[in-house]
Order: structure tokens, then sequence, then C-alpha cells
């Protein structure tokens, strides 16, 4: 079986987790098992997350900076690309953006290196899309944007005979 | 999907206790950031308590808050606990090696 999507929309914190729940619910399909719905959807939000936080700069999500709400006309403007395909029991996921780009790859991807210590985030990104997925590919060009390219083999999990 | 608001935030004795919503990801973060570091510099609070009895997902972001609040209270001896994690939550956890600095207290 081959099926494909792709979403489109803006870099703005709110799409998160319409951003995972449409992976999610496009996978579906393909009868994974919670486990595997559930680390899809950590590494597509830590990608988005990325996108919006890094690509972009829009920092602030819910509740804005200093408990004002988040200022519509101080959010840069940008779109993040989801594209899916599913082939079989592999699905691929590519996440995109059009933002700033990254400098230092190798280091970016340290776990708990992170370039805003200042929004106190755990620098875990990619680390956790590493964990969470098969594979993970990232490309970045300063000034032209960020692709990340994960994949993950589908219903091979076992969390129901796997009581500990 | 229930929001978080300002009363899932309580400060009972010397704890901070913080019901965290559905989904901790960026896009609730700094809500509970700032609401609860408001009360921790306001109130004489030592301990901080994260209920993930309604939680059903998080991601980096969620390890981000935890880790920053650990970091506050731990120079005035406090500690931050875990109560009603599920089983996706503690792999989070555990993946991301909090769970050697936090308590997960088994519900």
């Amino acid at each position: 079986m081959k099926n494909e999507m792709e979403l489109l929309f803006d870099a703005i914190s709110d799409n998160e987790g319409f951003a995972r729940v449409a992976v999610s619910a496009f996978v579906a399909g393909a009868n994974p098992t919670l486990e595997e719905l559930a680390d899809i959807k950590t590494a597509v939000s830590e990608a988005v997350t990325n996108s919006i936080i890094h690509g972009y700069e829009n920092l602030y999500g819910y509740g804005g900076a200093k408990g004002q709400p988040a200022d519509r006309s101080r959010i840069n403007p940008g779109k993040v690309r989801v594209h899916c395909l599913l082939e079989g029991d592999m699905l691929h996921i590519l996440v995109r953006d059009e933002g700033k780009g990254i400098e230092d790859l190798e280091r970016a991807m340290e776990p708990l290196y992170t370039t805003k210590p200042e929004l106190e985030r755990s620098g875990m990104g990619f680390a956790f899309m590493e964990a969470f997925m098969d594979d993970l590919e990232v490309e970045s060009e300063p000034g032209k944007g960020t692709t990340v390219r994960m994949k993950k083999k589908i219903g091979v999990g076992d969390w129901i005979d796997r009581e500990d | 999907m229930e929001q978080i608001t300002t009363e899932d935030f309580q400060v009972i004795d010397n704890c901070l206790m913080i019901r965290l919503p559905e989904e901790v990801d960026h896009h609730r973060a700094g809500f509970i950031c700032e609401n609860a570091d408001r009360l921790l510099c306001r109130e004489n609070v030592c301990n901080v308590v994260f209920d993930f009895e309604n939680t059903r997902f998080m991601d980096s972001s969620g390890i981000g808050i935890i880790m920053g609040r650990q970091r506050k209270i731990a120079c005035f001896g406090g500690r931050v606990y875990i109560i009603h994690a599920d089983r996706q939550i503690r792999r989070i956890l555990s993946i991301s090696g909090l769970e050697r600095i936090v308590e997960v207290l088994e519900s």
C-alpha cells in the first residue's frame, strides 16, 4: 500500500498540536502500535517546534512573553511543510521550513545543546527524534532553511507483550 | 481540549502543585513556566510537584519545563516530584535522563 499526504501551515505554536495529530491520524490506517503512534507524535512535535522557534524565531507559545498574549503583528511570517509517505510498513516524514537554517549542524544535534538557553528548553529535540524514529537526516543551509527527514517502520512494536 | 488555567497551580504548605494539561508542548510551556515561577518567588515554596494525571502527550518542551524548575529550587534544597505519569511519559522521562534528578513517584 502506498499513501501520501502533505500539510502546509503557518509557523505558529498553535499549529504544533494540529501537525502531530494530523500525522498520527494519517498513520493510523497502517495499524501502528500505540507506542509507535506516540513515538511518531513526539518526533513530529520536535521537528515542527524546531522550525517554529529556531527556523522562524516565533519564540513564544500560548500566553506569549511575560504573561502577555502573543502579539500577532510580531509573528514572523513563514510556513512549515510536513510531508508523509507510507510505503507498505515504512513511514517517511519530511518536515521543511524556509527559515534561517542551522549554522553548526553537528553541535545542534548534540543532546542538551541549545542556541536559546533563555527559553529554558531542554536541547533534546534532535535526540528525541533520533530516539523515537529509526532514521534521521537533517539538511540545512543558513539563510535558506532546514529539512528534516525521518523514517520509521510501522507495526513492529510489541507494546502489549512487553509488560515490565 | 481543556486548557490549563491559573487554578491548576496551587501552593499547599511548602509545595507547589502543578496540574499539567492534556498535552505538554512548546505551545503551552510559556504559560506553565511563567505561572510556576511567579509562585516560586512569591510564596515560600521549596518543592514542586508535577501532576501528570490528565497528560497524554509530552515532548522535549516538557523536559525543559521540569529541568528549569528543578534548577531554580535545587539551590534552596528543594525537590521536584512527578506523580501519575503514564507509561509514555515515563519513557520520555527515562530517555531524557531526568529520572535521575527528579523523584518519580509510583501511583
